[in-house]
């Protein structure tokens, strides 16, 4: 009773990293808490689930086997979590902000009438006074995450209600093995006590599921752009320097926005999180919403011709001066040195 | 064949143009300093509505808005572009609310407009980024969901086959309606305006907005009912207060800081080819690149 709960995401029998994620912070919170780490995990083929999850430091592992369960729907899925947050009354419910995690979680979260907090960049514990009403409260879930465009951080507390959930993006917290020899308990439920015929009622006629061509989350070295950039042929000056250094070009939300490039190389809170060992930053000004995608890169080189940007203060190598001029200076001055 | 069909739109910030007075020296922000503009995914979600009543003419769209008074300037926008009712949710008791008191507050207003058959509304609002109402909607009101929404593909009487945008692909699906959509921005962009949308309601007032302005034009929305805008209160789509606002909302917000940032000790350069060409050495010397 009152643990914290992780919802597994599988695509063909594989987990995602994003619930590996977060069942490492979960583990870490549950330890502070003094409460079991519980996952949760519907679909089909998921007999190599347990042995994927279980190193992460899983006490109960949920299961909900049944061919209707995959690929994903609401429905179902939502009757699932429901019936079984009811039963077992949950304290924290952590899921991924993933196209899954962002239908279901404010689905279930309505049922419940409990609070969710979407795309959190940080989740930590600590206590909370009320003002108004004088209550305190131990021990509450922190779910922080920039808001407003990303111009403020806010933190978010839901000191009445249970579970206290929240979504974080893939690549946002860390995914590490707790132990390789942990084992817990496995419980397969009857999914007909969870789900009814009428959660039926959204039929997938056809999917194409791509494994995505773009690797930015993995790679050591990102030539990323903003809106700074201007256009679209000048976000190729960064491919060509990309090339070169074999590095991935990243981008703001706006130049994703401005159609610069596309979506999927989006960096910062609702994008892809990135630790590259070098990041050079072209034409970004550094709102708080990119920053807590890639603040934590080895080395960091803005280039900007407003030398008070913001990015400025958290990069290692400033550059005033246009990118029109820099970028073909710094291919230049590479092919020369470099052998 | 024709559709009732709710599109649900949000005023917001424009966050993404914000300035340097967007925020006050106390770290909150300074509202007033920011355009107040249709969200994006909203008029995505908008010409979705649309182009269901292009193809069956007889259709109505009612448009849904919660927010202050000057929300009035969304209704206006949906009627300049072709939809037939607008209807604004303002109430002080609305103030604070988090996205479930605010699905509750929606919920309770389409109760009140009655029959529907699609509610369409765009994926998030830019404000928020949450993405929480439109499947909170649908849950209050128990109706099935398809979120992130491309196309409408084929809307018949008792179902819609919609094209999905996934992060890495897309999917096809079909459900029966009543149904609620969430719209993606890679959705076709909503139409301009039309001029005789725009003259027939450019003086689209709701009562609130005519008081307030002094406008003293009895005669003219008397004589042309279509003028008036709807404005509901709390109590108007009986809603209990204890669900609404901040009362309603199970989320506090503990604290909201501005954005300090871990600052560096910063290495600057000029553009000039000996230092741009020693910053490359430096790089190649300690491994960091090639």
């Amino acid at each position: 009773m009152n643990n914290l709960f992780v919802y597994i995401e599988v695509e063909e029998g594989i987990v995602a990293d994003v619930s590996l994620e977060l069942l490492t912070k979960g583990r870490s919170l549950a330890n502070q808490l003094g409460c079991k780490l519980e996952a949760i995990v519907a679909g089909k083929q998921l007999n190599d689930v347990p042995v994927q999850v279980f190193p992460y430091g899983v006490d109960k592992l949920h299961i909900f086997n049944d061919d209707r369960l995959s690929p994903y729907t609401t429905l179902p899925h939502t009757s699932i979590l429901v019936r079984l947050f009811k039963e077992e009354k949950p304290q924290i419910c952590l899921m991924g902000a993933t196209i899954i995690g962002r239908d279901l979680g404010p689905r279930v979260s309505s049922k419940l009438g409990s609070g969710l907090t979407a795309d959190c960049t940080s989740l930590e514990i600590g206590d909370y006074d009320e003002v108004k009403t004088g209550k305190s409260y131990k021990n509450l879930l922190y779910q922080i995450r920039p808001a407003f465009g990303g111009n403020i951080v806010a933190t978010i507390v839901n000191p009445d209600h249970r579970p206290q959930m929240a979504t974080v993006r893939e690549g946002v917290m860390k995914k590490e093995v707790y132990d390789q020899k942990y084992r817990g308990e496995v419980v397969e439920h009857d999914v007909n006590d969870y789900v009814s015929e009428d959660d039926f009622v959204v039929s997938i006629i056809d999917r194409h599921i791509e494994k995505s061509k773009v690797n930015i989350k993995n790679s050591p070295i990102i030539v990323s752009g903003g809106y700074g950039v201007g256009s679209k042929e000048n976000f190729n000056l960064l491919y060509e320097l990309a090339d070169l250094l074999g590095a991935e070009v990243g981008a703001t939300r706006a130049a994703v926005d401005a159609g610069f490039t596309d979506h999927e190389r989006q960096i910062g809170q609702t994008g892809v999180t990135v630790r590259p060992k070098l990041y050079i930053a072209c034409g970004i000004s550094g709102q708080i919403q990119h920053i807590a995608g890639m603040q934590e890169s080895s080395i960091i080189i803005s280039i900007n011709n407003d030398a008070n940007a913001p990015i400025n203060a958290i990069a290692d190598y400033v550059i005033t001066g246009e990118l029109e001029t820099v970028i073909p200076k710094m291919i230049k001055y590479y092919k020369k040195n470099s052998k | 064949m024709a559709f009732n069909i709710i599109v649900l739109a949000k005023q917001v910030p424009d966050t993404r143009n914000v300035g340097k007075d967007a925020m006050k020296a106390d770290g909150t922000v300074n509202r007033a300093a920011l355009a107040a503009i249709f969200n994006p995914e909203d008029l995505n979600a908008l010409e979705q509505a649309l182009r269901i009543k292009d193809q069956f003419p007889g259709s109505k769209i009612t448009i849904l808005t919660m927010g202050p008074g000057r929300a009035a300037e969304i209704l206006r926008e949906g009627l300049f572009r072709g939809t037939d009712d607008g209807v604004l949710l303002t109430d002080r008791a609305f103030a604070g609310a988090d996205t479930l008191a605010t699905s509750y507050a929606l919920s309770m207003a389409i109760r009140k407009i009655g029959h529907f058959d699609i509610i369409i509304s765009g994926r998030q609002a830019i404000d928020g980024d949450t993405a929480q109402v439109g499947p909170q909607v649908a849950e209050k009101l128990g109706v099935p969901q398809i979120t992130y929404a491309e196309d409408i593909e084929e809307i018949i009487e008792t179902k819609v086959r919609v094209k999905r945008r996934l992060d890495n692909g897309v999917e096809i699906v079909e459900c029966k309606l009543p149904v609620l959509l969430t719209i993606n921005s890679s959705a076709n962009a909503c139409r301009p305006r039309n001029a005789k949308f725009l003259q027939k309601y450019k003086h689209a007032k709701t009562v609130t907005e005519r008081q307030s302005e002094n406008i003293d034009y009895i005669d003219l929305y008397s004589a042309r009912p279509y003028l008036n805008l709807t404005e509901w209160s709390v109590a108007d789509v009986e809603a209990d207060t204890t669900l609404c606002g901040l009362s309603g909302s199970p989320t506090k917000v503990k604290k909201v800081e501005n954005v300090v940032f871990q600052t560096k000790e910063s290495k600057q350069i000029t553009a000039d080819n000996t230092d741009i060409e020693e910053l490359m050495k430096e790089l190649i010397a300690n491994h960091t690149i090639g």
